[in-house]
């Protein structure tokens, strides 16, 4: 193994600057002239607008300008698109209301941006935003999705006959009711996947800058995925060409899918900084956040499971409503649909699977891809059915798995539900997670707290995901509007340093030791020696960013592909250099051989010889620069098993978490430590969302859970010491043999924690968050019954 | 935020001063409650009057039968010191519950009481253990300081400068922490002492309160399970989602009783 080559734990690279506050996020950064942005955001979930007067703002001190939806239709720009395309059942294409960066028609959600105000300082902005006076004429706010499809329910945009996006199917129904007609038993159950809000610890931030000589236009921004929100700028809100715009996502605190998305913000602050010629920063107050920031998940379902009489799964059927929120926000449209009913399978062998979902527009937040992505919601959905079957046949829980589990001889699989899972070993991470965790030991140990007067519970989830994110044939015949290939470009510089230039984004990930790490691997030289750029187009080459888990998976393979292509350069010149035959020449530890004699160049003197190309082959290009895209073959399959133990107080319903195993394959492991690093994060918030983490609405539409006083985020204190392990079967279609890790986490967790809740007490099912009164409310119902 | 001034005063005289010759002006803690509350645009004083660091409002000693408390001291320093934690470790224990480390270090007895969030732990210690506020110009009973969500019997430009805590023979406090902010869903604070058998909830309803059914069981007989039969009524009590006034309720049965169990 290379020093700090894959499966070392390299410390990680960024840290220095992270850990002694010298980082550079957007609200560091302070352009020359900047002034500075507030929004003026609607206090009603739903209401018309009918007038904005924006003269008494725009007479305060320091005020710059005031813009309006006006000001945006005047100018045609700032309709934010959708970035993917579903159709329904009958055929027909979803509804696509479209989305302006600033309302002028009416507003539909607590937040909605109505106008900017700009001005010299941030508090002469907001004490002028506090001065635009906007007349409302309140309309029926529509908040919770069974209210939004009701019959005669206020519509949220017009065209959205029954506030109906689409309303979309997957699988095979005949072959799946006909599982469910021979069926031994039926097992039903209705649950909800609560609504989270992602809470970045950096809030969303973006400076526009305008060069009136050349036309440029430059946007920092707290994104995933530069490139990406360069392309939507120029192609739908801006209109400018790419060569005119340039967008740098410098360092960025956390996204977790938040900060894919094209926000109306950004795109403001850019367009503002046009009109008035100078730079415009806005950056996201926590509050703005809640109320602004993407949400998550927020699924309401129906769904069935078949069993023959030894309990093997013949068919699973579910129908699913959807919240879009207000707009439909990059992603939303696959989430629920190609990022959730492909995973219905799980890691079981069901042969019949059929999922209908129906997408809501209502008259919250816009929801989107939140880590994870339809994966938990199809997760949950699957193995809190799992549980409630064992526990209505009288099997155990295990067992029902074991039973069900795809045979590690039966890869590649093909599902029902479309996708081919390529590799995996379930019954491995499930016997190593049993190990781990002590599962066999369990009783004792509820005996013990019983005695303490505590009840203990145990939980298991075995879980599949896609990520590696994804062949771009697949996403444009699933109706993706874009392809999800990566771009690298590796240059090795004359004495032998090497910058990585990747289309990824690292928001927390540790791209710039992992990635550094695969230079070291393939070239032998120290992880010191190499550098990663990324989050700038005028850097990197076009590319798609970092989400799904995909960045090592589809951008990793391509930086080893153009590592590959250096290589193969640097094998011409040392033949040349040796006088051999290409077709000799061996590249390993660094040094170029030739097979059979112990002559050989080391890597430096090839590079070397590259940029001073004295002596070097006739027909060869001097330097020593490659690139490369991937497109991957197809998603990748993390797989693994969860098993959370928890501990409940019968008087008051706390439940504390005392112990979390997560055993995951997520394929060959590049940087251990970074790996721990992903599935703590995971877990935490996948024991958010299990035990803590809700959005709440009251039937205003006004959000309640608008600030961490209402909002549980874990606490260390709620969380416990994990033990984590891994299992690794490589993914065929990649050469790293990589799938991804960055998901796995948040996915694989809320059904075990969970599943141990209703062990301890001794109930069929809880919705989440299991909150102290809800699981003090469950502890009394059982009694009672 | 608002602009504001803000004033460093050398003496307890002079801060009171500033307070009455400006009327849009505040007495400053610990700025815990003051400062967030600011920065929402929900208060907009004029000016600021630093009063924790005044030598009146410091120190803690133990004076008789009681001990008492500057209204400057921070929470963090209630809770680590020796004299509060040999004369009431109840009283020190709640302190050291307080928020987190940083609100500790800076959030003081005076501005708790002040503010009165009806959420807050001390108010619960101070009707509890019968305490008196007092002020630059007189001494509160707790039976008349508090006056529910958020007021109290305070003037405008009145500051309180220490606390005097009769000390209990038995004493402890019973906190439910909010999962999301912390403070007390439900906390209860039981006491047996000079000023007889008393029981205070706080975060339960619109402000803190004496639950006079409990005193009375407990007055019978300190004990645990002499709560047994004493039912809490919902009516009235708070609700948000994390708490319905029924689960408030109950809790506050549950709270009393460990409350009374680890008085002892
Ligand atoms: C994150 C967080 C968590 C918290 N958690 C808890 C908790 O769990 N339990 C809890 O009880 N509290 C909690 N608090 C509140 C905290 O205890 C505050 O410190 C306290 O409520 C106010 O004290 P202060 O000295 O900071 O007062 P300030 O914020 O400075 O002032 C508050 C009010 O009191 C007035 N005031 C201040 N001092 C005096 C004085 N000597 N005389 C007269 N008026 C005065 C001010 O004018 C103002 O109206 C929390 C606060 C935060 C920020």
């Amino acid at each position: 193994m290379a020093q700090g080559g894959i499966g070392s734990s390299v410390k990680r690279k960024e840290d220095a600057r992270f850990l002694t506050g010298r980082g550079t996020y957007v609200d560091d950064i302070v352009r020359p002239g900047q002034t500075h942005a507030v929004f003026v955001r609607s206090p009603h979930a739903h209401a018309k607008i009918k007038a904005v007067k924006t003269a008494e703002a725009l007479k305060a001190p320091g005020v710059v300008a005031v813009l309006t939806g006006a000001d945006l239709a005047a100018d045609k720009v700032g309709n934010l698109p959708a970035g993917w395309l579903i159709h329904s059942k009958d055929g027909t294409p979803m509804v696509e209301p479209g989305h302006m960066a600033l309302v002028a028609d009416k507003v539909r959600h607590v937040g909605d941006q109505v106008a900017v105000v700009v001005a010299e300082t941030k508090d002469q902005a907001r004490e002028a935003a506090a001065l635009v006076e906007v007349d409302y004429e309140p309309l029926p706010a529509m908040v919770g999705l069974a209210q939004a499809i009701a019959p005669g329910a206020a519509l949220v945009h017009d065209q959205a006959k029954a506030n109906t996006c689409y309303d979309w199917h997957l699988g095979d129904k005949a072959a799946t009711d006909a599982a469910f007609a021979k069926a031994h038993k039926v097992v039903t159950l209705d649950l909800v996947n609560n609504r989270l809000i992602p809470n970045a610890i950096e809030p969303r931030a973006a400076i526009g800058e305008f060069d009136r000589v050349t036309g440029d236009l430059t946007l920092y921004t707290t994104s995933q995925n530069p490139h990406l929100i360069r392309l939507l700028l120029s192609a739908f809100t801006m209109g400018v060409p790419e060569h005119k715009l340039r967008v740098v996502a410098p360092d960025v605190g956390g996204g977790f899918g938040s900060k894919i998305f094209h926000y109306a913000e950004e795109f403001v602050t850019l367009w503002a900084a046009r009109r008035i010629g100078r730079p415009v920063k806005w950056t996201a107050t926590r509050s703005e956040a809640f109320m602004s920031d993407a949400h998550g998940r927020d699924h309401v379902t129906h769904c069935e499971l078949a069993l023959d009489k030894e309990g093997r799964f013949l068919g699973l059927r579910e129908r699913t409503l959807a919240n879009m929120g207000a707009y439909l926000s990059q992603f939303a449209p696959s989430v629920p649909t190609y990022l959730h009913a492909t995973l219905l399978a799980g890691c079981y062998t069901t042969p019949a699977i059929y999922s209908e979902v129906r997408a809501v527009f209502t008259n919250t937040v816009p929801v989107d891809a939140y880590r994870g992505a339809g994966r938990p919601e199809a997760t949950y959905l699957i193995e809190r059915l799992v549980d409630v079957a064992a526990r209505e046949m009288g099997m155990d829980r295990v067992d029902i798995r074991r039973k069900n589990l795809i045979p590690k001889d039966k890869f590649p699989y093909q599902t029902p539900v479309a996708l081919q899972y390529d590799s995996g070993d379930y019954q491995a991470t499930l016997d190593a997670a049993l190990k781990k965790a002590d599962w066999a030991g369990f009783e004792k140990r509820r005996a013990e707290a019983k005695a303490r007067g505590k009840l203990r519970g145990i939980g298991i989830s075995t879980y599949v995901e896609a990520c590696g994110i994804a062949p771009s044939a697949v996403v444009g015949a699933l109706g993706g509007r874009v392809g999800l290939w990566e771009s690298a470009h590796v240059r090795v510089h004359p004495t032998g340093s090497i910058t990585i230039f990747t289309g990824a984004h690292s928001h927390g990930q540790s791209h710039e030791t992992t990635f550094a790490q695969l230079a070291a691997e393939k070239l032998g030289v120290s992880t010191d020696q190499v550098e990663v750029v990324h989050g700038d187009t005028a850097k990197s080459a076009f590319a798609m960013g970092t989400y799904g888990s995909r960045s090592l998976a589809v951008g990793g393979t391509a930086i080893v592909n153009a590592i590959d292509k250096i290589i193969a350069k640097g094998k011409k010149i040392a033949a040349h250099l040796l006088e051999a035959s290409e077709g000799d020449v061996d590249f390993k530890d660094g040094k170029f051989t030739v097979r059979g004699t112990d002559r050989a160049k080391a890597f430096g003197e090839v590079v070397l010889a590259a940029y001073i190309p004295h002596k070097y082959p006739a027909n060869l290009e001097p330097g020593l620069e490659e690139s490369a895209v991937y497109d991957p073959k197809n998603f990748t399959f993390p797989a693994g098993c969860h098993i959370c133990e928890v501990e409940i107080d019968p008087d008051t319903g706390v439940t504390q978490v005392i112990a979390f195993t997560a055993v995951d394959d997520v394929g060959t492991v590049i940087n251990p430590m970074v790996v721990e690093g992903q599935v703590h994060g995971g877990v935490a918030q996948g024991i958010g969302q299990a035990l803590l983490e809700g959005a709440q609405y009251d039937d205003q539409g006004q959000l309640l859970s608008g600030s961490f006083l209402g909002y549980t985020m874990p606490r260390a204190g709620d969380l416990p010491s994990y033990q984590v392990g891994t299992e690794v079967t490589a993914c065929t279609h990649n050469p790293l043999g990589v799938k991804g890790v960055g998901e796995v986490g948040a996915i694989g967790s809320p059904p075990a924690v969970i599943g141990a809740v209703c062990d301890a007490i001794g109930v069929r099912h809880i919705e989440m968050p299991a909150t102290p009164e809800r699981v003090w409310r469950a502890i009394r119902d059982a009694k009672k019954a | 935020m608002q602009d504001f001034s803000f004033h460093k005063p050398q003496n307890l005289a002079a801060a009171v001063d500033t307070l009455k010759k400006r009327p849009e002006a505040k007495a400053l803690g610990g700025g815990q409650s003051l400062i967030p509350v600011m920065k929402l645009g929900l208060a907009a004083p004029s000016d600021l009057v630093s009063v924790a660091g005044l030598a009146e409002l410091r120190g803690i000693k133990v004076d008789g039968k009681e001990l008492v408390v500057g209204a400057g001291m921070t929470h963090a320093e209630v809770a680590d010191s020796a004299e509060v934690k040999k004369a009431i470790p109840a009283l020190a224990a709640l302190a050291g519950h307080i928020g987190d480390a940083q609100v500790r270090n800076r959030g003081t007895l005076g501005g708790s009481l002040a503010h009165d969030d009806p959420a807050a732990d001390y108010p619960a210690a101070v009707l509890a253990l019968g305490a008196t506020v007092v002020t630059d110009r007189r001494k509160i009973a707790a039976d008349d300081f508090f006056r529910g969500l958020y007021q109290t019997a305070l003037g405008a430009d009145e500051i309180v400068t220490s606390v005097r805590f009769p000390i209990p023979e038995k004493a402890a406090y019973a906190k439910f922490a909010h999962p999301a902010s912390k403070f007390a869903l439900v906390g209860v604070m039981v006491a047996k002492g000079p000023a007889g058998v008393r029981v205070a909830v706080t975060g339960a309803g619109p402000g803190v309160f004496r639950q006079a059914d409990m005193e009375r069981a407990l007055g019978g007989r300190w004990a645990a399970d002499a709560l047994a039969g004493v039912a809490v009524k919902a009516e009235g009590l708070n609700a948000d989602p994390y708490g319905s006034a029924e689960y408030r309720a109950h809790l506050i049965g549950v709270m009393a009783r460990r409350a009374v169990a680890a008085a002892g």
